[in-house]
């Protein structure tokens, strides 16, 4: 019998099969750490679950016609709807992207196509990184200090300019970094080729450069865009809140963030829920955000 | 490659001496640095592009390049002119209270005395925490889906979804931890102060809002980021190191504490750092849960603050010295994250592993 099945220690205990023994202190220590390492990636869905569960059903049975196209009610009343508020988070955001997108477009060019390695392009990229890391209600002070306590706009404090400059200021890190990214993958033989054929240093960036980096620079756009909509710390005093019609630029202007924000910590029971119609529909667009850039860089890879 | 032709030719004939040999390298080196600059400066260089260029086409060229130089400064700018604002903003409570703001805690309007300290606390007590609960956690998933436990698609499904846990805003997780968590988890923290309520951390009762809940939702929002930064840094080692260590015998986990995680700890580091400052700056869901107390207390049960909620909910309504001393404040707020945020940058660079 014994040459048939080997022995499993020789006379001085050494291991001398190779067959998997899940007895052995390794096996069973492997074991145990992947039953953890399972553990914790579960841990770390489970919020997510929750918290979508929770939007979708808490916020999701409140979506209505009217309560998308409505005024949210005086402080004590029922019924209204969040209209203004989502039409003001889109004009927010637009303000913010339409400022946020050519600077740091710009920026990122000027970093990958005309900047050497000396210290002023070292120094943007590090200011880029410290600016990504600003906490975002630093950004709310700056502009509160910048625009709103010296009324500069026609004289006007809070004003929905206010906001999308404060959320510009968030938002062009990830655009200069994105952009600058991308123009490094775009290889070097197409821009010899353009100024090979002629082109302009100009024409060979706007039109050769920039849109074979096109799908990271757009991801990362909207990415950016979608991080913005959902910012709350810098809108609450620059943009404020506004309880009617967004009313011009230069006047408060109500957001979805900052109508959650508002209405959540109200002890009033329409208030709450109408902070959680507001997530649902702010959650909806930024997970379809997200989803968009996802789909833009695959669809344009394969 | 000249070279190193000249010098196995030297080998095969000795006669040639070292005379000749220093000019043939300098030779070498002088066409070599010739043919770099030039083909550098092709694309970099606007003496080369812009000869024989109608005017009107020189100057849009030229006027691309500046504009594109002025937006790049831009981010300079912003960012100046953001340290800048804060800290002339905060002179005069600077001047008023001086380093004594950082060690006391009176907040009081009225009498206008501030000090910072219950924020100051509140801050680095709720991130450090926050985080020492998520890096394990973060970094468990990330050797999770980097590993080849489950099929890759099922990864690739977890790996998303803890992403777009990260784009959830924070507002929103503020308000489920108001309506949802808190009420939840209650009972496990009165459970807390009943069986550890002689300590300091636990002494208080919990009643709602407080530092606890806060430390949780700033778990949930630093998580993923944990997770994103670990995963890429685990993806990147190669996989010659992976294989050599299997190569001799060493076990999944024998790998991954002894090979995998050694030679990506600078990365996983360097994320860590970036989110203690996420962490730090984090406004929203921390304001609404976190109770907002002028009261100095230890207990992690009671209601805190942090420095950033204290500026979300002061900031809009203050005047006087009080504008001045939540400046103080915020500066304190950017100095504790431009320190945690740079020396992420340094450990990425100092730590990293040649392999």
């Amino acid at each position: 019998m014994s040459f048939l099945t080997p022995p499993t220690t020789s006379a001085f205990g050494e291991r001398l099969t190779l067959h998997y023994d899940p007895g052995l202190k390794r096996n069973r220590f492997n074991q145990i750490a992947n039953a953890i390492a399972a553990f914790f990636a579960a841990l770390a869905v489970v919020p997510l679950f929750l918290v979508l569960i929770y939007v979708l059903i808490q916020g999701g049975r409140l979506i209505s016609l009217q309560l998308l196209t409505q005024l949210p009610p005086a402080p004590g009343l029922t019924g209204g709807g969040i209209g203004n508020a989502i039409l003001g988070t889109i004009i927010v955001t637009l303000i913010a992207a339409m400022i946020a997108i050519p600077v740091g477009v710009g920026g990122g060019v000027y970093l990958s196509e005309y900047a050497r390695n000396g210290w002023f392009s070292r120094f943007v990229r590090f200011g880029n990184d410290v600016l990504a890391g600003v906490p975002s209600i630093i950004c709310g002070v700056f502009v509160y200090s910048l625009i709103v306590a010296t009324r500069i706009f026609f004289d006007q404090s809070y004003s929905a300019m206010a906001g999308g400059i404060a959320l510009s200021v968030l938002m062009l890190p990830t655009v200069i970094k994105t952009t600058y990214e991308g123009l490094l993958l775009v290889p070097q033989e197409m821009r010899m080729g353009a100024y090979g054929v002629g082109a302009s240093r100009f024409v060979t960036i706007t039109r050769i450069a920039l849109p074979a980096a096109f799908t990271p620079i757009a991801t990362g756009v909207v990415l950016g865009i979608a991080r913005a909509a959902g910012e709350t710390a810098p809108l609450i005093f620059t943009a404020l809140f506004s309880p009617f019609w967004p009313d011009g630029v230069f006047h408060p202007i109500a957001t979805m963030s900052v109508l959650i924000f508002n209405f959540a910590i109200m002890p009033y029971e329409a208030q709450n829920e109408l902070a959680w119609a507001a997530s649902f529909v702010l959650v909806i667009m930024i997970l379809g955000a997200n989803l968009l850039a996802r789909w833009i860089s695959h669809a344009t890879r394969s | 490659m000249a070279a190193q032709r000249y010098r196995s030719l030297k080998a095969v004939n000795p006669s040639l001496n070292a005379v000749a040999e220093t000019r043939a390298e300098i030779r070498w080196n002088v066409h070599a640095d010739r043919h770099q600059t030039r083909m550098r400066s092709a694309p970099s260089s606007d003496a080369f592009t812009l000869r024989r260029r109608p005017p009107q086409e020189k100057l849009i060229d030229i006027g691309f390049r500046q504009l594109t130089l002025l937006l790049a400064a831009s981010v300079g700018i912003v960012l100046i002119g953001i340290f800048l604002t804060v800290f002339s903003g905060a002179k005069e409570a600077m001047a008023t209270f001086g380093l004594k703001f950082l060690t006391t805690s009176a907040w009081d309007p009225v009498n206008e005395q501030y000090g910072a300290l219950i924020a100051i606390y509140g801050t680095l007590v709720t991130a450090v925490l926050s985080l020492l609960i998520a890096v394990p956690i973060g970094l468990g998933t990330a050797i999770f889906i980097t590993e080849d436990l489950l099929p890759r698609r099922l990864r690739e499904v977890i790996g998303l979804l803890v992403e777009l846990l990260a784009a959830i805003p924070s507002v929103v997780l503020g308000l489920w931890a108001i309506f949802v968590m808190e009420p939840a988890i209650r009972p496990f923290l009165s459970l807390l102060h009943r069986t550890l309520g002689w300590t300091p951390f636990f002494a208080t009762a919990p009643q709602g809002p407080g530092t606890a809940p806060a430390i949780l939702i700033l778990v949930v929002m630093v998580l993923p980021i944990i997770t994103a930064i670990s995963r890429d840094a685990l993806n990147q080692v190669p996989i010659e190191l992976r294989q050599g260590a299997y190569g001799v015998g060493t076990t999944r986990w024998g790998a991954i504490f002894n090979v995998i995680l050694p030679a990506a700890v600078s990365s996983i580091m360097g994320g860590v750092m970036l989110s203690l400052g996420r962490a730090m700056g984090e406004t929203m869901a921390v304001t609404m849960i976190i109770g907002n107390s002028l009261n100095f207390s230890v207990s992690l049960l009671a209601p805190g603050n942090t420095i950033a909620s204290m500026l979300a909910n002061q900031f809009g309504e203050a005047d006087g010295i009080q504008v001045s001393a939540l400046m103080y404040a915020a500066v304190v707020l950017m100095i504790l994250t431009f320190v945690v945020n740079v020396m992420a940058q340094w450990i990425v660079r100092r730590l990293s592993l040649r392999y």
